[in-house]
C-alpha cells in the first residue's frame, strides 16, 4: 500500500531519517519502534508531507506522492494524528470530527455567501462523516460537548475521529496509547483491531510493548534515523540489531548486563522511554 | 568621486544607527519571539530623553545620552515583566496587539501638549567641528555616529560571544526549549534582554537625533525600516540584521537621489515587498 | 440559536424604525459611523477572529475603496452604484495580491507585512496628487443618484437616506459574515485559528483558506469604505493612517474577537464614548493604548466572548448534572 525507498531527511547536520526503505503492507497493523529521537515521529511527518523528504521517494497505491502537499497527503487517503494530543479544545467534538472532513467537500468562500446547493450539500455530508467517525471510536453521545471537557483518554479518541473523518485507507498513529492506563490501552488496542478488521490500513509508533506484540502484523524499527529491522514481532525481537540497540541505549539505565529475553528487554526498554 | 565618498560616509552612519535599532528588535524576537511594535517607540523615547536632558535639563550629550539609555532599558524591561512575559503562552496576536497599545500610548503621551508637543523639534547638535578627509567634508557628528555604533556592535558580540550571560542569550535565541532544559533562567533572559534592546534603540536615536528632527511619529517610521532589515536578514538572526541595516542604508543614501525622495522612509520596504515574493525566509535563513 | 436570531431581528427593526422619529442630525451622523466603522471590524474580524491573522493595513483598504468610488465618479464620471461594485472588486483583488506574498511567510511576519503595506498605502494616497488630491484631498463626492429621491419618498432628509444606506450595507455584511462563518469553510477558517500545523495535517489547504479569507477581509473594508466616501463627501489620506486601523482593532477587540456580535458592539460603545468625551479625538491613545494592553491581557475575549463563554459555562454545567441524573437513575 505504502511504500518508502531511500528515505531520508536532514535538519541542518542531524539526519533525522536516513535511506529508509520500507512499506506498510494493505489491511495490516504495522509498528514502528526504536528509542526516543530515533526519527519516528519524523517518518510520518515526512509520508503525510508535512516535512518535504532531502532524499527519497514515497509511493501510496502506485502514484507518486513524494512532492505532494500534505491536504493533498490526506485527499489521497492517509491520515494521521499526534504525538501530544493535539485537537481543538475549545471546538466541539463534532466540529473537531468536521474539520477533518474538511479535505473531502469543495464548497468554498462563495458558496457560503450565496447558500449555494453545494453548500448545503457539503454541511449536511460534513455533519454525517464526522457522526460517522466519532460513531466509530464511540464518542457519538459527546458529540456537542467542547472537545476539551473530556477525559485525557476521550481526546485521543477525538483525534482518532478527526484523522478517520478524512475517509483515509492509511491511519498514521504516533504513540496513540502515551499516558493511558492499562484499561484505556486495553480499549484502545480493540478500536484499531475493529478499524483494521474494517478494511482499515494503520501504521502505529508505540512505546508500550504489550501493545505492539498484542497488535502488530509487522514491526519495522528505525535507530538513530535508519531501519535496522523488519519483520514480524517474533523475528524482530530474536533481532540481534534490534537487541543490541534498545541494551545500548539504555545501557546508563541499569539493564545492562541483563539476560532476560529480548522480549522483555524491549518492553522494559520501550515503555520508559 | 567627492560626492560618492560624501554618500558613503553618510550612508555608514545611517546603517549604524540602524544597525543598533535592528540589533535590539531582532534579540527580543529571537528570545521571546514576540516581533515587539512597540520598538520604534522606545527609540523615539531615547531620542526626547536625551532632547530633554541637552535643552531642558542643561546636561552635557554623553550624560544626557547614558541616562537616556539607561531609562529606556528600564522602561523595556518593565514593558517585559508587566506585558510580555504574562502574556508568553497566550495565542501571539495578543502580545503583538499589546505592543501596539504601548507604541501608540508613547506617542500620544510624548505629543501630548504638556509634555513636548506633536511639533517636530531640532535637537542642538553637541559636536560642531567639521572633519575634512581627503577633500570630503564630514560632520563631527557624523563621525561620532559611525565610531559608535560599530564600538557598541562589537561590544554587543563580545557581550554574546564571551560572557555567560549574553551565550545564555544566544542559546535561548536558539533554542528556547533548549535553554530551559539547561536549567538557564529564561525569565531573568527575557528581561535583559528587553533591556538592552531598549538601551540600543535609546544610544541609537541619541547618536543620530542631531543630524535628524526629532518628532512623535520617529518611531512609527523607524519601526518600518528595522522590520523590513530583521525580516531580510532572518528573524532573530544577529548578523543578518547587521548585514540588512547597511544594505538598507545604502540603499536609501544612494537610491533616495535616483528614486524620489517622497519615498525614501519605505524604499526598505518596497524591497522587503520584492524579496518576500521571490524567497519568503528572507535573505539570510537561519539554519535549523 | 433562535433566541440570537430575534435579538438581531428585533435589533434590526429598531435601527430600522430610528429614522422615522426624527431624531437629531448628530444622533443620525453617529450612526452612521457606527454603522460604517463597525463594517471595517467586520471584515477585520474575519481575518483576526476567526482565521487568527493579525491584519493592520485594513484602513488602507477602507481607504482604496473610498478613494475608488471618489476617483470614479468625480473623474470618470461613474455612478456611484458601479463605481462601488468596482471598488470592492480592487480591495479583493488587492487582498488577493498582498496575500500571495504575505501568507507565503508564517503568522508574525504577516502582522509587520500588512503593517508595513497599511503605511506605503497611506503615502501613495497622500504624495499621487494628479490622482488623489495629495494633502489637499478629494473634494465634493456626489451623493448616490436616487438617494434623495429615496430619502423624499419617506418624507425624510438625505442624512436618513444615507443612514439607510449604511444600514442595509451593515445588514449586508453581517449576513454575509455569519454566512461564512457558519460554512465549511468558516469552520476551517476557526481551524487555522486554533493551530495552522494541525489544520494542515487535517487536510485543509491552508494557504488557500488563508487567500480567501484575506480577500473576502479587504473587499468589506473597501465596501465600507464606499459608503464613507459618498457620505463624507470628502476624502484625505488620513482615513488610511495605522492610527485609525488600530482605533478599529480596539472597536474589535472590546466588542469581541471571532464573535458576530462583537463588532458592531464593540464600535458602537467605543465610537459612541469618544464622542461623548470631546476633546479627547486628539489624545485618544493615552486612553486607548493602554486599554488595548489591557484587553488583551485579562479579556481576550471582549464583551460578547465573556458572555459567550459564561452561557458555555452553563450549559457545560447544565448537561454535566443532567448526565448524572441520568447515571443514578441506571
Ligand atoms: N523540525 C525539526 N527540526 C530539527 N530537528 C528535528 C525536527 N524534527 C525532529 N528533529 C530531530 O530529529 C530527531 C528525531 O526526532 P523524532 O522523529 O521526533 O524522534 P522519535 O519520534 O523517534 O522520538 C530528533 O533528534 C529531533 O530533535
Ligand atoms: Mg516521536
Amino acid at each position: 500500500m505504502l511504500e518508502v525507498q531511500d528515505l531520508g531527511i536532514r535538519f541542518g547536520g542531524l539526519h533525522a531519517v536516513k535511506d529508509v526503505t520500507a512499506s506498510i503492507p494493505a489491511g495490516q497493523i504495522t509498528a514502528i519502534i526504536g528509542p526516543n529521537g530515533a526519527g519516528k515521529s519524523t517518518f510520518f511527518n515526512l509520508i503525510s508531507g508535512f516535512y518535504q523528504p532531502t532524499s527519497g521517494r514515497i509511493q501510496f497505491a502506485g502514484e507518486d506522492i513524494t512532492r505532494l502537499k500534505t491536504h493533498e497527503v490526506v485527499s489521497r487517503g492517509i491520515a494521521r494524528t499526534f504525538q501530544t494530543t493535539t485537537i481543538y479544545r475549545e471546538l466541539s467534538v463534532l466540529e473537531n470530527a468536521m474539520i477533518g472532513h474538511r479535505v473531502r467537500t469543495r464548497a468554498g468562500l462563495l458558496d457560503a455567501l450565496l447558500r449555494t446547493g453545494r453548500e448545503r450539500q457539503d454541511v449536511q455530508g460534513s455533519r454525517d462523516g464526522a457522526m460517522a467517525a466519532l460513531t466509530r471510536v464511540g464518542l457519538a453521545a459527546q458529540a456537542h460537548l467542547p472537545a476539551g471537557a473530556l477525559t485525557q483518554e476521550g481526546q485521543k479518541r477525538v483525534g482518532i475521529a478527526m484523522a478517520l473523518s478524512s475517509d483515509p485507507k492509511l491511519l498514521l498513529l504516533d504513540e496513540p496509547a502515551a499516558g493511558m492506563n492499562p484499561e484505556e490501552t486495553v480499549n484502545l488496542m480493540a478500536l484499531i483491531r475493529e478499524l483494521v478488521a474494517g478494511g482499515l490500513t494503520v501504521a502505529l509508533v508505540e512505546h508500550k510493548m504489550s501493545l505492539v506484540m498484542g497488535l502488530a502484523d509487522q514491526i519495522l524499527v528505525l535507530h538513530h534515523g535508519q531501519k535496522i529491522a523488519q519483520g514480524t514481532p517474533a523475528q524482530v525481537s530474536r533481532d540481534p540489531a534490534v537487541i543490541e540497540a534498545y541494551l545500548g541505549s539504555h545501557a546508563h539505565g541499569g539493564q545492562m548486563g541483563q539476560t532476560t529475553p529480548a522480549e522483555t528487554t524491549l518492553q522494559k526498554g520501550g515503555a520508559h522511554a | 568621486m567627492t560626492l560618492f565618498l560624501q554618500q558613503l560616509f553618510n550612508a555608514a552612519a545611517l546603517g549604524g544607527v540602524y544597525a543598533l535599532v535592528a540589533l535590539g528588535l531582532t534579540l527580543v524576537y529571537g528570545v521571546m519571539r514576540v516581533p515587539n511594535f512597540a520598538h520604534g517607540g522606545l527609540y523615539m523615547l531615547g531620542a526626547y530623553f536625551t532632547f530633554a536632558g541637552l535643552t531642558r535639563l542643561g546636561w552635557p550629550y554623553l550624560l544626557s545620552l547614558l541616562v537616556a539609555a539607561l531609562l529606556v532599558a528600564a522602561i523595556a524591561a518593565l514593558m517585559e515583566r508587566f506585558i510580555f512575559y504574562p502574556l508568553r503562552d497566550a495565542p501571539h496576536v495578543q502580545p503583538m496587539i499589546a505592543a501596539i497599545g504601548v507604541l501608540f500610548f508613547m506617542e500620544a503621551a510624548i505629543a501630548h501638549p504638556r509634555v513636548f508637543g506633536p511639533e517636530f523639534q531640532t535637537m542642538p547638535s553637541p559636536i560642531n567641528t567639521i572633519v575634512n578627509v581627503g577633500g570630503v567634508t564630514v560632520t563631527g557628528q557624523r563621525l561620532l555616529v559611525i565610531a559608535a555604533s560599530v564600538l557598541v556592535v562589537f561590544g554587543l558580540n563580545y557581550f554574546l560571544k564571551r560572557t555567560l550571560t549574553g551565550a545564555t542569550i544566544e542559546a535561548m535565541s536558539q533554542n528556547r526549549q533548549g535553554a530551559r532544559l539547561v536549567g538557564i533562567d529564561t525569565n531573568r533572559v527575557g528581561m535583559l534582554t528587553f533591556a538592552i534592546s531598549g538601551a540600543l534603540a535609546a544610544v541609537a536615536a541619541a547618536l543620530i537625533a542631531p543630524i535628524n528632527l526629532v518628532s512623535p511619529s520617529m518611531g512609527e517610521v523607524m519601526n518600518l525600516k528595522v522590520f523590513a532589515i530583521i525580516i531580510l536578514g532572518g528573524m532573530g538572526s544577529v548578523p543578518g540584521a547587521i548585514v540588512g541595516a547597511f544594505l538598507l542604508a545604502f540603499a536609501e543614501t544612494f537610491g533616495g537621489a535616483y528614486i524620489s525622495t517622497d519615498f525614501a522612509d519605505v524604499i526598505g520596504f518596497a524591497v522587503l515587498v520584492l524579496v518576500l515574493a521571490l524567497k519568503p525566509q528572507g535573505l539570510f535563513r537561519r539554519s535549523a | 440559536m433562535k433566541r440570537v436570531s430575534w435579538g438581531w431581528a428585533a435589533l434590526l427593526v429598531v435601527a430600522a424604525l430610528l429614522p422615522l422619529l426624527r431624531p437629531s442630525g448628530y444622533l443620525l451622523d453617529i450612526g452612521v459611523n457606527i454603522m460604517i466603522f463597525a463594517m471595517v471590524a467586520y471584515g477585520m474580524n474575519v481575518l483576526l477572529g476567526y482565521t487568527g491573522q493579525l491584519p493592520l493595513a485594513h484602513a488602507g483598504f477602507f481607504a482604496i475603496g473610498a478613494y475608488t468610488v471618489g476617483i470614479l465618479t468625480l473623474k470618470a464620471g461613474w455612478s456611484f452604484w458601479l463605481a462601488w461594485p468596482a471598488a470592492v472588486l480592487l480591495c479583493a483583488a488587492l487582498g488577493l495580491l498582498l496575500g500571495l506574498v504575505a501568507f507565503r511567510t508564517r503568522g508574525d511576519v504577516f502582522a509587520i507585512f500588512t503593517l508595513g503595506v497599511g503605511v506605503i498605502i497611506m503615502l501613495v494616497i497622500n504624495k499621487w496628487d494628479s490622482l488623489t488630491g495629495g494633502n489637499e484631498g478629494l473634494n465634493g463626492v456626489n451623493p448616490p443618484a436616487g438617494l434623495e429621491a429615496f430619502a423624499q419618498a419617506l418624507g425624510l432628509k438625505l442624512s436618513a437616506g444615507f443612514y439607510y444606506l449604511a444600514l442595509v450595507s451593515l445588514v449586508l455584511t453581517v449576513v454575509a459574515v455569519a454566512r461564512a462563518r457558519g460554512s465549511t469553510f468558516g469552520l476551517s477558517l476557526i481551524a487555522i485559528r486554533g493551530g495552522e500545523d494541525l489544520a494542515r495535517s487535517a487536510g485543509i489547504n491552508v494557504y488557500a483558506h488563508k487567500l480567501r479569507a484575506m480577500m473576502f477581509s479587504t473587499a468589506i473594508a473597501g465596501f465600507a469604505g464606499g459608503v464613507y466616501a459618498v457620505y463624507i463627501g470628502f476624502l484625505g489620506s488620513a482615513a488610511a493612517s495605522p492610527a485609525q486601523t488600530f482605533t478599529i482593532l480596539l472597536y474589535l477587540l472590546v466588542g469581541g474577537l471571532g464573535t458576530l456580535a462583537g463588532p458592531l458592539l464593540g464600535t458602537a460603545l467605543m465610537y459612541g464614548l469618544t464622542q461623548a468625551l470631546q476633546g479627547l479625538e486628539d489624545y485618544r491613545f493615552l486612553i486607548f493604548g493602554p486599554l488595548l494592553v489591557v484587553l488583551v491581557m485579562f479579556a481576550p475575549q471582549g464583551l460578547v466572548g465573556l458572555w459567550l463563554r459564561e452561557r458555555a459555562r452553563r450549559a457545560v454545567r447544565a448537561q454535566g448534572r443532567a448526565q448524572a441524573q441520568e447515571v443514578n437513575r441506571a
